[in-house]
């Protein structure tokens, strides 16, 4: 019955009246949500046109081993093996573009950056119609599969490239300057120092994506690919019995993403030893094209640096607001910074060895970091 | 050059993208009352509503979108007759918007609560320091402060529904943008690549302004803190 | 030191993810292009229609699979050795021209705009664009009857373009992905017919138990060939399979696969066109 954090902060503890008024409510709230559920099955159960939807007869043909094993234990495996190729894919994608947006050449740059935004903004169902048609006119095998795949890489892709870029944004300026004092370039530091970082801290937000893919494959289903939506039609048109085989593909649905929401929250402490980035996933996955959730990652990313390095000392890590900083050295003092309360901006965790600016009153490393004996 | 105007000529493509601007508009406004009205269950002391909330999140958030906008057709329509007209275009274009604000709905309570997780601690403490309860609290301090901290989100939302209407052809909306590409492909296989850059550069055009807008916006109603 | 063996064990994951790709892209191209054995022939049907061509249970049903196995046992192949694949409406040009299948059998017309692609033999059956309706429907005798009414089907067919400009012009139209969900649709009541071919229809009515019923009347003829691949020795493989189409009809077997698969449902063929002499590609 506790209250979660963040609601407990919203209104005093219930006292003894207001406990019982909340206890009236729940069982009022309980008693409607039963009436409904029983209004909405009493009209399955006689409809006033057609047939009784909770027949045995309509359920057991949904529910039987044959209905397993033909229909959605392929299906669900035709999804799984989309969705994992996917992923691979859209993880070798959203790295070598998402790399390309940072490394220094402005060709290279703007040309991933070009791609990037362009994948962003088109709907997922529109490519995967385009590369089905061109994949048949072209007379490549199982157009159907690879245009779910490939469109899902394009999209997902984009999403992941976004992800490291923010990723790296987000990783404290030492670890750039520590790379440049020890003479590496620019974009060794990026390969070497910064990337390596940004994986480990967007793979969290990497398996949230897991979910919009495995989501996003039932599109394929508009396009003829055997999926488990697919499937679950099939099986449904030999009986009649469509809507008991889709209740039970949208179960299976429910049941894998559910599974993989749960991974996506599990992972972050785990990641967090890796990385000095932080590793929650974003509340919303970053679709936007200018993406004013990662603006100032982004803009802090790619910042010009005079010498090589450290010049971003007065750099806030602006998370939660969505405070957009394209010129955030401006913006910052504009947000009024106030240098005698540090702990309204961000956390600060001095560290046992030195920091460039533990005398400024402030760090520019705001998040807590687990294993603190490891780095020496 | 000729293709696209040939194509053009033959086929109503700003009408089908109308269409598509349509309902997303409607699902816009009906997602983000349901959204508002769940991230207030979810943030309120009964704990029954909180469950509710939190349970529809979790159901819509995990579940495809091309799944729901079966069911609407399906389940919703042909086993509980629930329609909004006898005219079935009408019929199937508000079944849709419906599905869409339902899943859409899930999205904006998740982009609310973000935006609720901006607002200071001070200010909840604050509000009932000066005796305001829940639902006050909730509309005057906590809720102005979070939809304005929580606009960058919600344009990412908006911009997924726009791309998501597309899903509508799953529910027999067959006039709009996938579905009128389908019927272009279909019956001008030779410039399917003229086609598809059609309907690409259609939703870059339409989502490049929804992008600047929330960057512009969230700056212009970011809290200062 | 510790921070060098971490990159080392990042780039190592980074390069095991790629060769993952790899391998998995290799493997699924090589699945694709292996299993063309000698003996073996690969015949491309539909999966989806309950009928005419249905998996189920591993194996396949349907009228249009039992001719493509009478075919194929008299073209020298065993049961065995015909390997069933899907053949989706929009896809069987490609698959007969880069060699996926040797024949097609999936509810195939036979038209001039599909013979600059492919080659057909056949015809093997001449199904009609007919409507399915409830059993205890009694308004509905054809389609000049749906004025005012609803009326279902498949998205990006024209089967239902039909009969708004021919016939019926006040009827108002439903797309669904599939003709169960179409079915489906019917027995609830929010539509009052189905159309599409005569045949498929039947499948569907005999998966119903009793419940709806094709009205009878075909208001076009839709000739059912034998889809092959367009080359030099097409005429004779088309001479071949309509041999083979023609020994059916006459022993009998033609007759009984329809009626085995339309049972209960009191479903005849078009007797003005059926059973149609294979004739085509010759």
């Amino acid at each position: 019955m506790a209250a979660s954090n963040e609601s407990a902060l919203l209104f005093d503890q219930p006292g003894p009246r207001m406990r019982k008024r909340i206890r009236v409510i729940n069982w009022i709230a309980a008693i409607v949500f039963l009436a409904v559920l029983v209004l909405i099955l009493v009209r399955l159960y006689n409809p006033p046109d057609g047939e009784n939807q909770l027949s045995w007869e309509l359920w057991k043909p949904a529910l039987d081993g044959e209905a397993w094993s033909d229909f959605y234990l392929p299906g669900l495996w035709a999804t799984l093996r989309a969705t994992f190729l996917a992923v691979i894919g859209a993880v070798v994608f959203g790295l070598l573009f998402g790399i390309g947006r940072l490394i220094p050449n402005v060709v290279v740059r703007n040309v991933c950056a070009v791609v990037i935004e362009f994948c962003r903004a088109v709907p997922v169902l529109i490519m995967m119609i385009f590369f089905w048609r061109a994949f048949a006119f072209l007379d490549l095998p199982s157009p159907a599969y690879w245009s779910v795949v490939i469109s899902l890489v394009l999209y997902n892709g984009s999403v992941v490239a976004e992800l490291v870029r923010s990723g790296v944004g987000n990783l404290p300026n030492g670890q750039h300057e520590a790379a440049v004092a020890l003479g590496l370039t620019r974009t060794q530091s990026l390969m070497s120092v910064e990337v390596p970082q940004a994986i480990y801290a967007m793979l969290p937000a990497a398996v949230t994506q897991l979910v919009v893919v495995l989501k996003d494959t039932a599109l394929g289903s508009i396009i003829m690919y055997t999926d488990l939506l697919q499937e679950s039609r099939r099986l449904g048109s030999m009986y009649f019995d469509i809507l008991q085989t889709l209740v039970v593909a949208a179960v299976i649905y429910f049941i894998v993403c559910w599974l993989l929401s749960r991974l996506a929250e599990w992972l972050p402490s785990h990641m967090q030893k890796r990385t000095l980035a932080p590793t929650e996933a974003e509340p919303v996955a970053p679709i936007a094209i200018m993406d004013p959730s990662n603006a100032n990652q982004i803009a802090v990313a790619r910042e010009e640096r005079p010498l090589g390095g450290a010049q971003r000392t007065y750099h806030v890590h602006h998370r939660g607001s969505n405070a957009s900083i394209h010129n955030w050295r401006r913006t910052r003092y504009a947000q009024g910074f106030d240098e005698t309360q540090p702990e309204s901006q961000i956390q600060v965790h001095h560290r046992g060895m030195g920091h460039t600016d533990q005398d400024s009153g402030h760090s520019r490393f705001p998040y807590p970091r687990k294993g603190k004996g490891k780095r020496k | 050059m000729d293709g696209f105007l040939s194509l053009f000529q033959s086929y109503n493509v700003p009408a089908a993208f109308l269409v598509n601007l349509e309902l997303t508009f409607w699902s816009a406004i009906f997602s983000a009352i349901l959204g508002i009205i769940l991230v207030v269950m979810r943030i309120s002391p009964i704990s029954s509503m909180r469950r509710v909330a939190a349970g529809y999140v979790e159901l819509f958030k995990n579940m495809p979108l091309t799944i729901i906008m079966v069911f609407m057709v399906l389940g919703v329509f042909a086993q509980l007759k629930i329609s909004f007209s006898d005219n079935f275009d009408t019929n199937f274009f508000w079944l849709a918007v419906v599905g869409l604000s339902l899943y859409t709905a899930a999205f904006v309570c998740e982009s609310l609560r973000s935006g609720i997780n901006t607002v200071p601690l001070g200010q909840a403490e604050a509000a009932r320091a000066m005796g305001l309860n829940f639902m006050q609290s909730a509309t005057l301090i906590i809720m102005p402060q979070a939809l304005r901290g929580s606009v960058a989100p919600l344009g990412n939302t908006l911009i997924a529904l726009l791309k998501n209407s597309t899903v509508a052809a799953a529910a027999s909306v067959a006039t709009e943008t996938s579905s009128l590409m389908s019927e272009m492909i279909e019956f001008r296989p030779d410039v399917i690549v003229q086609i598809f850059l059609i309907f690409a550069f259609g939703y870059v055009i339409l989502i490049i302004p929804i992008g600047v807008l929330t960057t512009y916006l969230s700056n212009k109603l970011a809290v200062r803190r | 030191m510790v921070r060098t063996t971490t990159l080392r064990r990042v780039c190592r994951g980074v390069v095991a993810a790629l060769c993952a790709t790899a391998c998995v892209v290799s493997v699924a191209a090589c699945g694709s292009a292996s299993g063309s054995s000698d003996h073996t022939i690969k015949v491309g049907i539909k999966f989806d229609q309950p009928g005419l061509g249905f998996k189920k249970s591993g194996t396949y049903e349907g009228f249009d699979v039992d001719v493509a196995r009478y075919i194929a046992n008299q073209l020298g192949y065993t049961d065995a050795e015909i390997e069933f694949k899907e053949a989706p409406s929009k896809q069987r040009e490609a698959m007969l021209q880069n060699g996926d299948v040797d024949m097609i059998l999936a509810s195939y017309s036979i038209t001039d705009e599909r013979k600059k692609a492919v080659d057909f033999a056949g015809p093997y059956f001449v199904a009609g664009q007919d409507l399915l309706i409830r059993s205890n429907e009694k308004g509905i005798t054809g389609p000049q009857d749906l004025n005012g009414k609803r009326l279902c089907s498949v998205t990006g067919s024209t089967s239902a373009k039909v009969v708004k400009e021919k016939f019926a012009k006040e009827v108002q139209l439903m797309e669904q992905p599939g003709y169960a969900e179409c079915a489906t649709a019917l027995l609830s009541g929010i539509v009052d017919a189905v159309t599409t071919d005569d045949i498929i229809l039947a499948g569907l009515a005999a998966a119903s138990r009793g419940k709806l019923k094709v009205v009878g009347k075909p208001f076009t003829q839709e000739y059912y060939g034998v889809g092959i691949k367009k080359d030099a020795d097409s005429k004779e493989f088309a001479t071949k399979i309509n041999d083979a189409i023609e020994e059916m009809i006459k022993t009998g077997e033609w007759e009984r696969a329809i009626e085995t698969n339309t049972k209960g449902t009191g479903y005849r063929p078009d007797p003005k066109y059926n059973p149609p002499t294979p004739d085509e590609g010759e």
